[in-house]
């Protein structure tokens, strides 16, 4: 069995290691277009901030890992897909044969039509490549504008503000990670990087960007405002990377379309991670979670079906941490809550806290909270779970912070006959 | 043959003395904000509870880490945090669905039970054997293993 895994991030490292585990002969062809081994996105920001080396962004730290393991990687660019043919084929001309083929080529940065995004001083912050670019031109004293406050900007800003920049942040929503925290927490995050020394602004849009013959760059703002720049980095969103699928007949929307069992609309092409449109366990629809939780669950699940295990993804939860200058931040699932549904918030603005629950009945549907860094994973129990938690939601909507209490009262025999049962 | 923590929270009297031991162990410091185990408590009832890693087999921290930082211990079964591996991206907090994996502050890396090596301190410091660590095919983990099992028949 010839198995070829396009792209070298966590989906298609776990799924690679998933279909060794489970088949010791098989052959696995690991594929991606960067110069470096395989290395975890999420890491650069640590980069960046000098916390590690290069070598500690990897995914695996052995050198021999992937030979270790009899895992074939080879760096090179796929142009495109030939289902019938069963083949890949790479940048130089040359084709690769597959029996399953699976698409883990994640997503990009996209660039808003802006004029100006194209100059030499703005960037993305997205590849290693494009994280030593930033290093070298963001540091102590250099003004920077950052384009964006969702989740890759906010995680960025942390990094670029311990660099000691003169930061700017611009989000054209009304606060800041709007797709992973409500009104309340969006704006507790916005006060505190301000409390910092960032300066952010909100409900705003940049227009232009122009630069002058020294490469200073000018940010011309919607409200008349104009920022000069050192730096401009672009983090206004991704998009998954399916154009090579183009002709190939494989259905793509946002991402890959795929069913339970990550295949695609080819029985022998699968997808995972970033570029796949997997199962959602909280609205049981298909969508593009771009998270690293769901492209271990997917690599782990597509490979599985690849080699013959039959194995349905239940869907994953959407998930997600971030760290805003010391100011942690989650959300869990249906964090806006559900039409019919119940909730309780808890906020302590002075102190940067907050904690929100949704609920459905009695079963725990999503969640939000500020400055919570211990036994946090339990509200993804919770909701992963559907534990029904009787009395115990009445608990929570008397004090949302007992979360573990309502975990272990709820599934664990609490009391004066608890030995008898 | 691997041992586990076996708690049985109906002996718990809330003395909180494996918090202390767990945060000298770990931490060097009697401070039960750094213990590995909490004890939870349960006024309505006067009871108390004990909760640490179950150490899951499904090891959910491990699989959501990016950069290879929680490992398997092949002596014990449990799952070590790396921590000069570790770049505080939490993403195991939020995994570990028996929300047992934390985030210090302080260091800036993930901390969680590591059965201090295979010696566990808050065994050796319950004084009523509310807390011990016995062999692993013992029935009393089946209780534990049950609900992972539960959370693993979620996904």
């Amino acid at each position: 069995m010839q198995h070829v895994i396009i792209g070298a991030g966590p989906a298609g490292v776990i799924a690679a290691e998933t279909l060794r585990k489970n088949d010791a002969s098989c052959s696995i062809k690991l594929i991606g277009d960067e110069t470096e081994p395989p290395y975890s996105r999420m890491a650069l920001p640590y980069y960046l901030i000098n916390n590690i080396d290069e070598d500690g962004t990897y995914l695996r730290k052995a050198a021999s890992h992937y030979a270790d393991m009899n895992i074939e990687v080879i760096q090179d660019r796929v142009e495109s897909v030939d289902t019938g043919a069963h083949t890949v084929t790479l940048s130089g001309g040359a084709a690769v044969n597959f029996d399953k083929l699976l698409i883990a080529t994640g997503s990009h940065p996209i660039r808003p039509p802006i004029p100006g995004l194209d100059l030499p001083g703005v960037h993305s912050c997205w590849t290693l490549e494009d994280g030593r670019n930033i290093a070298d031109k963001a540091d102590t004293g250099a003004d920077v504008v950052l384009m964006g406050a969702g989740f890759i900007g906010s995680i960025i800003l942390e990094a670029l503000a311990e660099r000691g920049v003169n930061l700017t942040v611009i989000e054209m929503e009304d606060r800041m990670v709007p797709r992973m925290m409500d009104q309340t927490a969006g704006n507790l995050i916005k006060q505190w990087c301000i409390s910092k020394g960032v300066n952010v602004l909100t409900s705003t849009r940049v227009e232009s960007i122009e630069q002058d013959k020294a490469g200073r760059l000018t940010v011309k703002l919607d409200n008349g405002e104009q920022l000069g720049a050192d730096v401009v980095i672009s983090a206004t969103g991704v998009r998954a990377n399916t154009r090579f699928l183009e002709g190939s007949g494989i259905e793509a929307d946002f991402g890959v379309l795929v069913n339970d069992r990550l295949q695609s609309s080819h029985p022998d092409v699968y997808a995972a991670g970033d570029v796949c449109q997997g199962k959602d366990f909280s609205t049981e629809e298909f969508s593009v979670q771009a998270i690293q939780p769901t492209a271990a669950d997917h690599g782990r699940i597509a490979a599985m079906n690849m080699c013959g295990r039959d194995t349905r993804h239940q869907g994953s939860v959407n998930m997600n941490v971030l760290d805003t200058m010391g100011l942690v931040s989650t959300s869990y699932g249906l964090w806006m809550g559900v039409d019919g549904g119940e909730s309780v918030e808890l906020v302590d603005e002075e102190r940067y806290r907050y904690i929100s629950l949704q609920f459905q009945d009695d079963v725990l549907v999503g969640a939000q909270a500020l400055g919570l860094t211990n036994h946090v994973g339990v509200l993804r129990g919770l909701i992963q779970t559907k534990l029904k938690l009787g009395k115990w939601k009445d608990h929570l909507l008397q004090d949302p912070t007992r979360i573990m209490e309502a975990y272990l009262g709820a599934t664990q025999s609490i009391g004066h006959n608890a030995a008898l049962l | 043959m691997l041992r586990a923590l076996q708690i049985e929270p109906e002996k718990c009297t809330g003395c909180l003395q494996c918090e202390l031991a767990c945060s000298y162990q770990a931490e060097g410091v009697f401070n039960p904000a750094k213990s590995r185990i909490k004890v939870f408590t349960f006024h309505d009832e006067g009871r108390f509870v004990p909760y640490t890693c179950t150490q899951c087999s499904e090891a959910w921290c491990m699989h959501a880490c990016p950069v290879e930082a929680i490992v398997l211990n092949e002596e014990t079964g449990s799952k070590d945090v790396l921590a000069d591996v570790c770049v505080g991206c939490k993403v195991c907090t939020i995994a570990c669905p028996f929300g047992t994996v934390n985030y210090n502050q302080d260091t800036k890396v993930v901390y969680k039970c590591d059965l201090c090596g295979g010696d566990p301190e808050c065994a050796k410091a319950c004084p009523t054997a509310a807390i011990t660590y016995v062999d692993a095919d013992h029935t009393g983990l089946g209780r534990m293993r049950a609900h992972a099992a539960a959370s693993a028949g979620a996904n």
